[in-house]
């Protein structure tokens, strides 16, 4: 219970770091986005706007008011941040809050799915390559594996728009839904949200796929050398039941550190492949705010996809222990 | 003090003046009376019984301490003998894994490219030829033109130096800094390592590449491939200190850390003598794998347009293809697109598998195998390394 406070209280020290860090980048920084911002506004609310005016106009967007000492200013942009207040968008011209807030389950949904899509397919696929080890299938797969492992996720996207989008007019090269239906609890906008989502979420799948089935495949191999296993023969057990239970199990483990690091990756993938398919989510937005010099959209978005990432590297770590019973917790960690 | 403690984070230093030691003292005094070259002879216990110089100690009774070797070798022996254990017997064995062999003939091309390459293509310019050519229609664009005119292949190569050395700065950037924390901390222990361990999992829980784009964005880093390098790695090294830390915490109680600790070595000696080497197929590994990401994710955002760049490059070329040429919804401009795709999965390609094959190398089981074959035993050992397939 104690490593569990312990780490859910690591997860806030994170966020708090990250969130100080932003303050930092924003209002530190000699002509960083503070000075940046300061110019926008002259140029667009013309020159003759008085200095208390656009310093108002600043805490607006940014929530840091510059006039006060510095400590007021962080603790009061700690405080907005806090309480989900991220500032005004310049760009869309209203608050930061809710143009990313309803991107975010668009982002995770993308993310999870082809995470989960990648680590099943490659860990059967890796278990079966190393149970058939040296044969054809597997000469062929672990060579599919090596070129996939080398592929960048936003390769696979651009041929895919190019040819099932565009060439083959098979899939939609942008958007989260067909724009003429309403979003609620009925078929068609789910079929719709599935077709919209599926080249998103096999680009992203389709180039993990490869590393879970290599590493899978030689974490079986190793484990299919252990005595345990000849015990499973010599009793007759059947193949399929050795092969799951027992090669699989033991062999998935350490993989699961693996995931934890994939959560990491997926949220920098997401951000490409968001932007070639025109798929609004947080990385959308990301992108969007550094075109339009937004820099309050900008650290909105950075914030939201580092709190998403915390979170999903803390049930990952957290749930570690409930799927390795030797693990119990972290306390084996600090046993040296 | 027992074997197995810690040793505290000051009282490494002291124990540098082994005279005051009482341990070290029941070693070394033996060592005290004899001359410079018995030393040599007497540390010489790793002899190769075939080729070694006998050394005559007289016949009479020794103390434990006092044994001496029964063969020694020369410097120029010894010398043979460090070229064959560390260079030759690698090299035999890369060379001899298909996948080392083509992952190093691919970085060797890429070298090639970004080395002596830039002299011989010229520097891309537009309106170098017709407008849109597609790949291998003629010998002088043999990748084509962009829609500007410029030949493709030579903006291929001339985007290679920059990578490279981009590639490197943000490899060794990780390495260097994520084997220091992740030594330091395992080998220290107590407060050391949980304050630096408690920053690199924060570090590790920030997404890398948004936070490269913040980071390039309010710095307004200009587009200096070092910088630039490093900034795409700015939080990678945390992952390899994490790992680096699991497997010193297993290194640090063995046998011969130990002696090294009891003979009064300090702790940077035993960290460079002892630990890292250990952890060298390790760091390899993640050299190579961090030159991957490096090229991921530069071509990624430069691909995307967010990072400032100042030469051409594989990323932008792809940039230039879908927002100029429409490449990917017009097939006359496909090949500006494929042309840098199929440059960045080849390289990559090529890293994986030398990464593999560095893994081969450090193995002990296969090294253990070309063993025999070193130190010039002449038993026609040589051979058979062909053999060294599936472990």
């Amino acid at each position: 219970m104690s490593y569990v406070l312990k780490r859910i209280g690591r997860s806030v020290l994170t966020i708090f770091v990250v969130v100080s860090a932003s303050f930092g980048l924003i209002r530190l920084l000699p002509g960083g986005p503070l000075d940046y911002l300061r110019a926008q506004m002259i140029q667009r609310g013309g020159s003759d706007l008085s200095s208390a005016e656009l310093n108002r106009r600043i805490a607006a967007q940014t929530n840091i008011a510059v006039d006060e000492p510095l400590y007021v200013q962080y603790f009061d942009y700690m405080a907005a941040i806090f309480q989900g207040d991220f500032g005004q968008s310049l760009w869309y011209d209203q608050s930061v809050a809710s143009v990313i807030g309803p991107a975010i389950p668009w982002t995770v949904f993308l993310t999870a799915t082809a995470l989960f899509l990648a680590f099943a397919v490659g860990v059967s696929l890796g278990a079966f390559m190393a149970y058939e080890e040296g044969s054809r299938f597997d000469v062929v797969s672990t060579g599919v594996g090596l070129v996939l492992n080398s592929t960048p996720g936003y390769v696979v996207a651009l041929l895919f728009v190019a040819f099932l989008g565009y060439r083959f007019q098979l899939f939609p090269t942008g958007g989260r839904y067909a724009s003429e239906l309403t979003p609620g609890l009925n078929v068609p906008f789910f079929v719709s949200v599935l077709y919209h989502g599926t080249l998103p979420i096999l680009s992203m799948a389709i180039v993990g796929f490869g590393g879970w089935a290599l590493s899978m495949r030689g974490n079986s191999i190793r484990v299919l050398g252990e005595d345990y296993l000849r015990v499973a023969r010599l009793r007759g057990l059947p193949t399929r039941r050795i092969a799951m239970r027992y090669v699989a199990r033991n062999a998935i483990l350490p993989m699961y550190t693996g995931l934890m690091i994939a959560i990491g990756t997926v949220f920098g993938g997401a951000v490409i492949i968001e932007n070639i398919f025109a798929y609004p989510g947080i990385g959308f937005y990301l992108i969007q705010a550094i075109n339009a010099r937004d820099s309050p959209l900008m650290m909105g978005a950075f914030i939201l996809i580092t709190v998403a990432m915390v979170i999903g590297i803390t049930i990952a770590d957290l749930t570690y222990g409930w799927i390795d019973p030797r693990a119990k917790g972290g306390a084996s960690r600090e046993s040296y | 003090m027992s074997p197995t403690d810690r040793p505290d984070d000051g009282a490494d230093a002291p124990r540098e003046e082994n005279a005051s030691d009482p341990l070290v003292d029941a070693v070394g005094g033996a060592y005290a009376d004899s001359t410079e070259a018995e030393r040599d002879a007497r540390s010489a216990i790793t002899g190769h019984d075939g080729t070694g110089r006998r050394i005559a100690d007289g016949g009479r009774t020794v103390s434990e301490f006092e044994q001496m070797a029964e063969v020694s070798m020369t410097d120029a022996e010894r010398r043979r003998q460090w070229f064959d254990e560390r260079l030759l017997a690698p090299a035999r064995i890369v060379w001899n894994d298909w996948r080392a062999r083509v992952g190093l003939l691919v970085v060797a091309a890429y070298l090639f490219m970004g080395i002596v390459a830039p002299y011989i293509v010229t520097e891309p310019r537009p309106n170098q030829g017709p407008l849109l050519v597609g790949a291998f229609r003629t010998l002088t664009y043999p990748l084509g033109t962009t829609a500007s005119g410029t030949s493709i292949l030579s903006q291929v190569v001339h985007a290679t130096p920059s990578m490279l050395v981009m590639i490197t700065a943000g490899a060794v950037f990780t390495v260097v800094l994520g084997t220091a924390v992740g030594t330091v901390a395992g080998y220290k222990g107590g407060r050391t390592d949980s304050v630096l361990m408690t920053l690199s999992d924060i570090m590790l829980s920030i997404p890398g590449l948004p936070l490269t784009i913040v980071l390039a964005t309010a710095l307004q880093i200009q587009g200096n491939p070092v910088v630039i390098g490093v900034l795409l790695t700015i939080n990678a090294w945390a992952g390899l200190a994490r790992a680096i830390r699991s497997q010193v915490l297993t290194i640090r109680d063995d046998e011969y850390v130990e002696a090294s600790r009891i003979m009064g070595m300090g702790t940077p000696t035993i960290v460079t003598g002892d630990i890292i080497p250990n952890l060298m197929p390790y760091i390899t590994m993640n050299f190579v794998q961090q030159a991957r990401a490096v090229i991921f994710g530069s071509v990624g955002l430069y691909f995307l347009g967010v990072l400032p760049y100042n030469s051409t490059n594989w990323g932008v070329m792809m940039n230039a293809a879908v927002n100029r040429a429409g490449a990917t919804s017009s097939p006359t401009a496909f090949h500006w697109l494929l042309v840098p795709m199929v440059t960045v999965i080849i390289l990559a390609l090529g890293l994986t598998l030398l990464a593999q094959g560095a893994d081969r190398v450090f193995n002990p089981r296969v090294r253990a195998r070309h063993a025999k074959s070193v130190a010039g035993d002449g038993d026609g050992d040589r051979t058979e390394t062909t053999k060294t397939g599936e472990i």
